[in-house]
């Protein structure tokens, strides 16, 4: 069963050109697909969709099931109960989403109790197990920090360990490496691989990075102006890519291996 | 070096940072950039890279070591002869919108800086922007827009053509096109490129993205917690790049041929900010290969070969051999 389905998705705000424009796609149990697109794309929205996070006077079309169930027709309480549960999502700064005057550790420990870890003992296990396997190597300082106390990698780190905790079977991820160091970017984006190998977590990140997105997915998707313009196997996309779009994009990137901008002289 | 246009001699940077802590931004930097080449400096945020850019455009102090603009010392310029260096030392930045004036027409900003240092009048210099705006290839009718209804690129654009509308001799670009839709960064890219051969400019190209910077320069410096820890020929960068940070950099970048393939260590990341305060190699507490002489001392930038040198004790002893 597929746990994502998009089917006609669009979203429009009052009279405008819609953002998101008659996207379909759907995501199997384990997947990683990402949504590549510059800026203005609509994968964001589309993305913001998927949690029910649009804002206020945003217009939806066409349906977006999680699990089997349409978004828009749940209860604004079992859509809560969902996410962090089943289907978790990371930003682009974690850090924003913190509270800035308590310990990581305190809210830690609340979104686990939250979502029905009612053993003190097992929550505390849990966060520090969490923060090893992503190498964050002395826990109880990282537990007893406020988040300003962290560098952005570190909490952004935090916020893979707590997103992963209750082993979602669907992880959002919005940009959440465009904010770090290359050195920093590149070890989240190998540590978000192998927490679906260990978790069988389907992800679905949204990136302008395309050097990200072939190393990290199953299936890409390029957006350009709301709507989905190809979708398909990663590196069939990235070899052979179809549409004139996706084509532009990848010749547009500047690769490390590519034939210089500069002319050589001397 | 006889032919360097910008020359860095020993060049530090300490910030006071209250309760007696300070900062070293950048810790003893001595590099060239010769006449008509175009040098990128490279690393993560906190390195040092844009303040070095900030010291030679007098934005900030110099705090030791020395900088030589065209032969003469130009080390924190009294007020009233900065001006003399901005005439040949012009800077881009990364947000393109925050250097307009929000109600200043393209065509007034664009002309500014020929007003401002005397070259021509405001109304010669309004003659000339036509030929301004089509350099940096945009048609002449956006001289009457305001900068919000322009495009993150078309923005860039008239950034660079005011910076080049006075003919300087050294253009500074900090991060320039790093904010950029990757389709358009290409276009921006291979502008400057254009530019730079036609009116013979001598670039300092800065940023993040080692593939961006490799494909726009000559040479590139590797900077790492404020101290330059390799210097090598772009075109051999990929291939002969010694330093283990550099390497780790390079690991680091991902092409759309990668594929899930590559490794990536994984490190932690607390060791990170250790290394700036020690005496030692700042890279130590990350490095693989780091022995007992790493902690105690810091490595100085030795020649390995041809333009290339790097401030590594293990390599260099590799390399030598």
């Amino acid at each position: 069963m597929d746990i994502l389905t998009i089917d006609n998705y669009s979203v429009s705000y009052d009279g405008q050109r819609s953002a998101v424009d008659g996207v379909s796609l759907s995501v199997s149990r384990g997947e990683i697909v990402s949504i590549v697109g510059e800026s203005g794309s609509g994968k964001s929205t589309l993305l913001h969709g998927m949690l029910g996070l649009l804002p206020k006077g945003a217009a939806t079309r066409g349906r977006l099931a999680l699990f089997g169930r349409e978004i828009s027709e749940m209860p604004a309480g079992e859509r809560r109960a969902l996410c962090g549960s089943r289907v978790s999502m990371i930003f682009q700064d974690t850090g924003r989403y913190m509270n800035p005057i308590a310990r990581i550790g305190a809210q830690y420990d609340e979104f686990l109790r939250i979502h029905g870890m009612r053993d003190g003992a097992a929550r505390r296990d849990l966060q520090r197990e969490m923060l090893l396997k992503l190498h964050l190597t002395d826990p109880e300082r990282v537990l007893r920090a406020y988040p300003f106390e962290l560098s952005g990698g570190m909490r952004q780190r935090v916020g893979i360990a707590m997103a992963m905790s209750l082993k979602p079977e669907l992880l959002l991820a919005d940009e959440p490496t465009s904010a770090l160091d290359v050195t920093v970017q590149a070890q989240v984006i190998r540590q978000m691989l192998e927490l679906r190998e260990s978790t069988g977590t389907a992800i679905v990140l949204v990136t302008h990075n395309i050097g990200v997105a072939a190393y990290l997915s199953d299936r890409i998707g390029v957006m350009q102006r709301g709507r989905l313009v190809e979708l398909g196997d990663s590196q069939e996309l990235i070899e052979h890519p179809k549409h004139p779009y996706t084509r532009g994009l990848l010749e547009a990137v500047v690769e490390i291996d590519d034939e210089r901008l500069i002319a050589n002289h001397g | 070096m006889d032919d360097a246009l910008l020359e860095l001699r020993g060049l530090s940077k300490t910030f006071d940072m209250g309760k007696g802590e300070r900062l070293r931004a950048v810790r003893d930097v001595s590099l060239a950039v010769r006449r008509g080449e175009s040098l990128g400096i490279v690393g993560e945020s906190g390195c040092g890279k844009s303040t070095i850019a900030r010291m030679v455009a007098q934005l900030t102090e110099v705090t030791g070591g020395q900088i030589l603009f065209d032969g003469r010392d130009v080390t924190n310029l009294p007020r009233g002869r900065r001006r003399e260096l901005w005439r040949r030392v012009q800077m881009v930045f990364q947000d393109p919108y925050s250097v307009f004036s929000p109600r200043m027409t393209v065509g007034d900003f664009l002309t500014e800086g020929l007003v401002h240092f005397g070259i021509a009048s405001r109304a010669k210099a309004r003659e000339r922007l036509p030929e301004l705006l089509a350099r940096v290839e945009l048609p002449p009718e956006l001289a009457e827009r305001l900068p919000h209804q322009l495009s993150g690129g078309q923005q860039q654009r008239v950034v660079i053509a005011r910076a080049l509308s006075i003919q300087p001799d050294l253009l500074i670009l900090d991060e320039a096109t790093s904010a950029l839709d990757v389709s358009v960064q290409r276009q921006i890219l291979k502008l400057l490129m254009r530019l730079k051969a036609e009116l013979g400019l001598t670039m300092l190209f800065i940023g993040h993205d080692l593939a961006v910077v490799r494909s726009v320069t000559d040479r590139i410096a590797v900077m790492y917690a404020g101290s330059l820890v390799e210097q090598l020929p772009s075109d051999r960068l990929v291939e002969t790049a010694a330093h283990p940070y550099t390497r780790r950099l390079l690991d680091s970048v991902f092409s759309t041929g990668d594929r899930g393939r590559k490794q990536i260590a994984i490190e932690d990341l607390s060791l990170i900010e250790k290394g700036r305060q020690l005496a030692g190699c700042p890279y130590q507490p990350r490095c693989a290969i780091a022995t007992g002489i790493c902690s105690g001392t810091c490595p100085s930038l030795t020649a390995v070969g041809e333009n290339h040198s790097i401030a590594c004790f293990a390599r260099q002893g590799e390399e030598l051999q």
